[in-house]
């Protein structure tokens, strides 16, 4: 019940065109010599840079594109088959000292990672109370409390933690109940967010949660908040 | 059609047939011979848990006692698939609790196991033996402490990797005094301290213990206690190998190791004091697997210790061993089979030691068995990858991580189509291959025309257009796992070839170019294939049919849609079920 690729060569040609109108409407001949190919495929390399270029730049996505979590905030643009403007944000490789950093490249598992205590990750689970999922984020990334601040309302955008740290409190809209945002050092204790210089909070933090306010009478304050 | 035997006869001479590849050809001569199969068929292996479902297998195979199941893909070893996606052990359990009494073995990968899973395990199978949870996740110390408390007759105990939150070390002393049975316990990923005495107790009570991994905790001078109590080890994965530098420290582990007159396996050996490797002298003749890559050792230190290994099959090491050392292993270690090179400094953006594609040539050069590759580095050249193919013909595994993305022969700044061409022309019986660096269209032409027997394939950051996933989905006959991220392929070469996915249990791609739209055509087209778009990032109601796709996830399947996908995952299901509601 294998299909024979010629029929389905045919059903799909059609099916492209109204696919993809940006693309030029060439037909899938396979039997078509590689230089003919080579006219109509995309250039997916950077702006600028030539097609016959040794080191030729084969993603669709600049490195930015596939940061953790997708951070950079214009994931809304980067669909756009046609678009190439979102790559000018994109520190390109001949710059090390500005690379971002992708998501699982090089592929080295967690756990090694962790072992190895490198400059490298340190990936902390972040629970939210009410939301299903958790998410895990790499606390190498940031170098401040207001940094991973800004993350963590990207991902769970329903609440405004922006304000924490002036306020000391975050409000759901919706239902109007506080959270505050806790964390769980390696001696398995629960304590503040930011109470502590975010170095030291980073290579002690386990796992951070947002909590309801309502269940916070266990966490410690280490020094009262500024 | 007269039968020439009773069945009991078939049943055992089928008895003999063990692999699962003899017994699905066994169960199509005719259907008598399919009916007694399957009646006595004991173990089965799942590669894709959402492939069948717990029902379907229970119903074919009502008398299991052996079921290996793995969940997530690959890729989520390297946090690709967000949390949530699935991979949930528990209605498997559940429908085995009443099936499968006897069930003995149960080994899991990439999968989410919880405590209530655990808890359901030690109540529902009375003659439980061996658990594996190889990279799973979802539990905690708890559930480990039902399974310890209920399982008499528990042989293995194996949580390989698996993340495990870790409440106490006290769920260890829940296995009761009468349990003699242990033959293998692997603790390695937990990170809490467990009872010394316990532990103690429990190795001088089971004279079967043959692998024992010891867990970061255990200090290097509680080894000695646990050696002499266990000098049959076969298996051996050391706690934390650091301690003050003490004469008699050294002698306890040295005189310790002396009287494992079988060990044939070390590894662990976190924090490393250099010093205390000369202990293991004793034991080095007989190894035949090194695990050093948890091991801040260097070059000079390992080559020491390599010298005393002659009989070494596999080594798995830290690039801290440069090539000089690679140099060394392969002058000293013949009988190489495997040898993974981990990264040190993965982050970095300079090189931290000299290894570089020589260390690699050099150990082909050296060790005519050499079969399976892992070897991350910096740079490398086509000539490099060249001499290894015509060095190692019979290659089974080969994988490269350069680093860097895009990274060109170093030397003549090609792209090293070249040399993984050369790769997959001489080793004819490659089953599995990873590519890196600078790669165009043509090595997936290379690949598509040689590698027959290539069964998995690890893609990223390469090709030009459509036509690189054309040739590998048309040309690799034996292909069942491809796996491709941040590559520039479409639409055009997956639509094409819609019928290749129905021979293959899984494709992933991530970061590509597949457009909305596709995954849709594919979809009504294909009914037997899950085809899964993963994408955090908006609903699916507001996407366009020409917006590139996160991530694709698309697998065979006789079980139908999946009922426990999360919010980010859409499917053709899901749409009909939003327009009939």
């Amino acid at each position: 019940m294998v299909a024979k690729p010629r029929e389905q060569n045919l059903e799909f040609e059609a099916a492209e065109r109204n696919l993809s109108p940006g693309m030029a409407n060439q037909a899938w001949g396979l039997e078509d010599s590689a230089t003919d190919f080579k006219e109509t495929e995309l250039t997916l390399g950077p702006p600028g840079e030539s097609r016959d270029a040794g080191g030729k730049s084969g993603t669709k996505r600049g490195f930015c594109e596939t940061l953790d979590l997708n951070l950079t905030g214009s994931n809304a643009k980067r669909n756009d088959p046609g678009a190439q403007s979102q790559q000018e944000a994109c520190p390109t490789a001949k710059h090390p000292a500005a690379k971002a950093k992708l998501v699982g490249w090089p592929p080295v598992r967690a756990l090694r990672k962790n072992a190895m205590r490198s400059d490298g990750c340190n990936y902390v689970k972040v629970a939210v109370d009410g939301a299903p999922y958790l998410r895990k984020v790499d606390l190498e990334m940031y170098s401040s409390y207001k940094h991973l601040s800004e993350a963590l309302e990207d991902m769970f955008s329903c609440f405004t933690i922006r304000n924490y740290f002036n306020a000391g409190k975050l409000m759901d809209p919706v239902d109007g109940s506080e959270y505050v945002l806790a964390y769980e050092d390696r001696d398995g204790d629960w304590m503040m967010v930011g109470d502590i210089p975010w170095q030291i909070f980073a290579r002690s933090c386990k796992r951070i949660r947002l909590m309801k306010s309502s269940e916070t009478v266990d966490i410690e304050p280490i020094t009262p908040p500024k | 059609m007269m039968q020439p035997f009773p069945d009991e006869v078939l049943e055992h001479v089928f008895s003999f047939i063990e692999s699962d590849k003899d017994r699905n050809a066994v169960s199509l001569v005719c259907k008598s011979w399919y009916e007694i199969e399957r009646m006595c068929r004991r173990r089965a292996f799942i590669g894709n848990c959402y492939a069948v479902s717990p029902e379907i297998l229970i119903r074919r195979f009502p008398e299991l006692r052996s079921l290996e199941i793995k969940g997530k893909p690959h890729f989520a070893d390297f946090n690709l698939v967000p949390e949530g996606w699935g991979g949930y052990v528990y209605p498997w359990i559940e429908a085995m609790a009443l099936a499968y009494p006897c069930l003995e073995e149960l080994r899991l990968k990439r999968m989410v196991v919880t405590d209530e899973t655990l808890e359901l395990i030690a109540k529902s199978f009375k003659n439980f033996k061996v658990l594996v949870l190889n990279s799973c996740e979802g539990f905690s110390t708890d559930g480990l402490a039902a399974i310890a408390a209920s399982c008499r007759n528990l042989r293995e105990l194996d949580l390989r990797e698996s993340e495990v939150e870790d409440l106490s070390g006290h769920w260890l002393s829940h296995f009761p005094e009468n349990c003699t049975s242990l033959v293998s316990l692997n603790i390695a990923c937990l990170g809490s301290e467990v009872s010394f005495s316990a532990l103690e107790r429990l190795v001088s009570r089971c004279p079967n213990l043959q692998s024992l991994h010891l867990n970061h905790a255990v200090p290097l001078d509680e080894l000695p206690n646990l050696l002499r109590r266990a000098p049959q080890l076969v298996e051996l994965g050391t706690g934390a190998y650091s301690a003050d530098l003490r004469s008699d420290v050294f002698s306890n582990l040295a005189g310790a190791f002396s009287k494992c007159k079988k060990l044939k396996s070390l590894s662990g050996f976190w924090d490393v004091v250099s010093a205390y490797l000369t202990a293991l002298y004793p034991v080095c003749s007989g190894l035949t697997s090194l695990n050093l890559s948890y091991a801040a050792v260097q070059s000079p230190d390992l080559i020491k210790l390599i010298n005393h290994c002659p009989n070494l099959q596999r080594l798995w090491v830290l690039d801290y061993i440069e090539d000089s050392g690679l140099e060394a292993l392969a002058t000293s270690c013949k009988d190489l089979e495997e040898l993974r090179v981990f990264p040190s400094d993965p982050f970095g953006a300079e090189p931290n030691v000299t290894l570089t594609e020589r260390g690699l040539v050099f150990v082909s050069g050296g060790c005519p068995k050499l079969n399976s590759v892992l070897y991350f580095c910096r740079q490398m050249t086509n000539a490099a990858l060249v001499a290894i193919a015509k060095n190692c013909p019979h290659m089974i595994r080969f994988r490269l991580c350069i680093i860097e993305p895009h990274t060109p022969d170093y030397l003549t700044f090609q792209p090293l189509d070249t040399g993984f061409g050369a790769i997959v022309e001489h080793c004819k019986e490659l089953r599995r291959l990873s590519l890196s660096g600078l790669l165009t269209d043509r090595v997936f032409e290379y690949i598509g025309t040689h590698a027959k027997k290539l069964e998995m394939l690890s893609v990223a950051f390469a090709g030009d257009s459509d036509l690189g996933l054309h040739h590998l989905l048309s040309g690799c006959e034996s292909l069942r796992k491809l796996e491709i991220r941040d590559s520039p392929f479409g639409d055009k070469a997956l639509l094409a070839n819609s019928g290749k996915l129905e021979t293959m249990r899984s494709l992933w791609i991530s970061s590509c170019s597949v457009s909305y739209g596709a995954c849709k055509l594919l979809s009504q087209k294909m009914p037997r294939l899950n085809v899964e778009v993963i994408d955090e990032r908006e609903s699916s109601d507001s996407r366009s049919e020409g917006t590139f796709v996160e991530k694709l996830y698309i697998y065979r399947t006789v079980a139908g849609p999946r009922l426990d996908m999360p919010g980010y995952i859409w499917t053709k299901d899901r749409d009909s079920a939003i327009r009939f509601s």
